[in-house]
């Protein structure tokens, strides 16, 4: 019996199936199964998704091509967010980096952009991260480890040193202390005379998916939130061309969510941002335009491209009919992919390049507008020189040399993907629905309720993996004994020595008193419900460090721990 | 008489908020008939051996994803070592590069499991060597 979903928001139901195809079953599958069986009981995507045998116009019997794809550049966008998608312009490379000093990072940014990248990425070490100082205790042992350590303005215009800020879009991976990294920014660009009308970036800004799943949070969920509703109307009058938010799915999916969960939560936190800052008095059409999103792209390739199709429309429909956005630049889900770190291995590490290049394809066939792809080393270390030249040469050839950048939506009208696309529609709003009924996202993060879904979602996984149910070729099949063959970056100890030794310099040399000034107005205006850009500006300009602002706000906000895991 | 089950502080030391290995790793050992108890996010070394001390484990795993590990693992041997839990079992899990893995076991490091390890090999190490006489 053949199940397949019905369309729209209709239930899963099984259908019928035609003269034609219970035909086709009789004289030719039958006897074709009986002289060899299928390889298992049933296929699903990666995610658990079941997967019918085939697929056949009868399962888009129906299909209001209007309503549920619409030509590309037009609503629901489910075919692409561009009237011509590539052939007009190809997607950003935007290759992620930083690591070690801000010395260390300027010098890898500058070869990308040698190398043919298009935009700037940038990671920052974990107590940028968590807000403190590469000097602070609970700094020891990870500075410049896992990104860039930026604790002040003076590390800032290093770390920008040379690059002309108001022609290059930069991507900043940073969260709870997003706010002064992003002043950070806009103040070293003021220093190259840099006009901010004319700055263009993302912060990624994004506190739900931290509570979520990366758990890089620092102050409890409301003051989170204003923070971000802050940055957000600040950027909407004062740096019209930034994104002051990546509304980010990508770490839902490593963490070890399905493709639906990062979808439904990631949608879902989208949601919940247009709300608070609504509620703050900004319509919606002044700031949706500027909303964007980040997505993984895991190895399942049509479950990937349906992922990407069903978010462009259930977004459109959710500015459109729930917010009532007029705008049609509201109504777009303009995405960056990367591809997935967790599908890495660190054994027989050549096979990650491959991985890559399919999760590259998903999210081209997909229309993403910009792209990260992993570097074969990643799943030991953050990628040599070498390793990231590679990874970005392999979006280079899908770009240039494999055809597919060509037509828009090449996918659209298979009959499996338009099933998988409405499939993956409908169990977004199932989640939805499930959310709202708990009273939006953040009431459900302090439920636990996304977490507990993911972290059901990675154990059932895990235990696949170890029956061999799923096979991950090098690991748990087609393994064999080798010495690791690729060289490793290496960051030493004496990056954290070289940014002590800075910090020391700028805390004796900088006017203390216009510092001391300035983190006094903040921790009043953090009291007070004005708005925190301009008096977080006033810190960076004072040479304020990131530690000392985020400890005023950690004075006045609280903390946050997570609800326990049991 | 039935013997006390194992007892595992699964401990996640460092900034690093990648909980993903560490909550498997603890379910997988709870399914196995382990008693788990789970530090959170971002304990000091100094609070990890203070909660093996008040639990009175028989094994510690500590998770750590950020590179972090030869500054912070040391350190967490040195006190369990000066509050006399020498006979506690310490494993290691995460992305511990191959030459570091013989300067952690000679500080004491019962087993190192890197990235690719199976739930079951964690179980059944644990199983075996925990309780072993120092």
């Amino acid at each position: 019996m053949r199940k397949s979903f019905k369309l729209g928001t209709e239930t899963p139901a099984s259908r019928t199936p035609s003269e034609d195809e219970r035909r086709w079953e009789d004289e030719t599958l039958i006897p074709s199964l009986k002289k060899s069986p299928e390889r298992k009981e049933s296929f699903t995507t990666l995610s658990g998704v079941p997967i019918n045998r085939l697929y056949t116009s009868a399962d888009l019997a129906g299909l209001d091509y209007e309503r549920e794809l619409g030509d590309p550049g037009r609503y629901p966008y489910t075919r692409g967010i561009h009237e011509t998608m590539y052939r007009g312009r190809l997607w950003t490379m935007r290759q992620f980096s930083g690591f070690g000093t801000p010395e260390d990072t300027n010098r890898r940014l500058h070869y990308l952009l040698e190398q043919g990248q298009t935009g700037l990425s940038i990671a920052f070490d974990l107590p940028t991260l968590m807000g403190y100082d590469s000097d602070h205790l609970l700094a020891e042992g990870e500075v410049g480890k896992c990104g860039v350590a930026v604790s002040s303005l003076a590390d800032m215009e290093t770390l920008v040193a040379g690059l002309p800020l108001e022609h290059v879009t930069t991507s900043m991976t940073i969260n709870s202390p997003a706010a002064m990294i992003w002043a950070m920014y806009l103040v070293a660009a003021e220093k190259q005379g840099a006009n901010w009308k004319k700055v263009s970036g993302t912060i990624q800004n994004d506190i739900l998916k931290e509570y979520i799943a990366q758990k890089e949070y620092i102050f409890p969920p409301a003051p989170s939130m204003r923070l971000v509703v802050d940055t957000i109307t600040f950027g909407a009058r004062e740096v019209p061309h930034w994104n002051p938010i990546s509304i980010s799915g990508y770490h839902i999916r490593e963490a070890g969510s399905t493709a639906v969960q990062e979808l439904a939560f990631t949608l879902r936190d989208g949601i919940e941002y247009v709300e608070w800052v609504i509620r703050a008095g900004m319509a919606v059409d002044e700031f949706a335009p500027r909303l964007s999103f980040f997505f993984n792209s895991h190895n399942d390739l049509f479950e990937e491209v349906a992922k990407y199709r069903a978010a462009r429309k259930v977004w459109a429909r959710a500015m459109k009919e729930r917010f009532g956005a007029t705008n049609p630049r509201s109504w777009l889900c303009r995405f960056h992919t990367q591809t997935a770190g967790c599908s890495l291995t660190a054994q027989q590490p050549y096979n990650n390049v491959i991985r890559t290049t399919i999760q590259a394809l998903a999210a081209v066939l997909g229309g993403t507008q910009s792209l990260h792809t992993n570097s074969l080393d990643e799943a030991w270390a953050l990628p040599t020189e070498q390793a990231v030249t590679l990874a970005l040469r392999t979006q280079q050839v899908l770009a240039h040399e494999s055809g597919v950048a060509n037509t828009a939506d090449p996918l659209g009208g298979s009959y499996f993907v338009e099933r998988l696309t409405l499939a993956t529609e409908r169990a977004c709003y199932e989640y939805f629905d499930r959310i709202d009924a708990l009273g939006g996202m953040v009431a459900a993060i302090e439920r636990g309720f996304p977490q507990k879904e993911i972290h059901d979602a990675a154990y059932a996984y895990q235990k696949a993996v170890d029956r061999k149910e799923e096979i991950i070729v090098g690991v748990n099949d087609f393994v064999t004994e080798e010495k690791r063959p690729i060289e490793l970056l290496v960051i030493d100890e004496s990056v954290a020595a070289r940014q002590r030794e800075k910090l020391a310099k700028l805390r004796r040399e900088r006017d203390n008193a216009w510092a001391k000034g300035a983190l006094e107005a903040l921790a009043s205006a953090a009291a007070s419900d004005q708005n925190l850009m301009p008096v977080i500006l006033d810190c960076v300009r004072a040479y304020a460090t990131l530690g000392e602002m985020c400890d005023v706000l950690r004075r006045v906000f609280g903390t946050y721990e997570e609800p326990a895991f049991r | 008489m039935t013997e006390r089950p194992i007892r595992v502080l699964v401990a996640k030391p460092g900034l690093d908020g990648h909980d993903r290995g560490a909550k498997i790793v603890a379910r997988a050992l709870r399914d196995a008939g382990m008693e788990v108890i789970y530090s959170g996010l971002r304990q000091t070394p100094e609070q990890i051996a203070v909660a093996a001390l008040q639990e009175d484990v028989d094994a510690v795993g500590i998770s750590i994803l950020s590179g972090a590990h030869n500054t912070i693992v040391p350190r967490i041997l040195g006190l369990l070592r000066g509050q006399g839990q020498e006979h506690v079992l310490v494993v290691v899990g995460g992305i511990i590069p191959d030459e570091d893995i013989a300067e952690l076991k000679k500080a004491g490091v019962a087993e190192v499991f890197q990235p690719g390890a199976s739930m079951q090999q964690i179980v059944e190490f644990i199983r075996d060597h925990a309780k072993e006489p120092a």
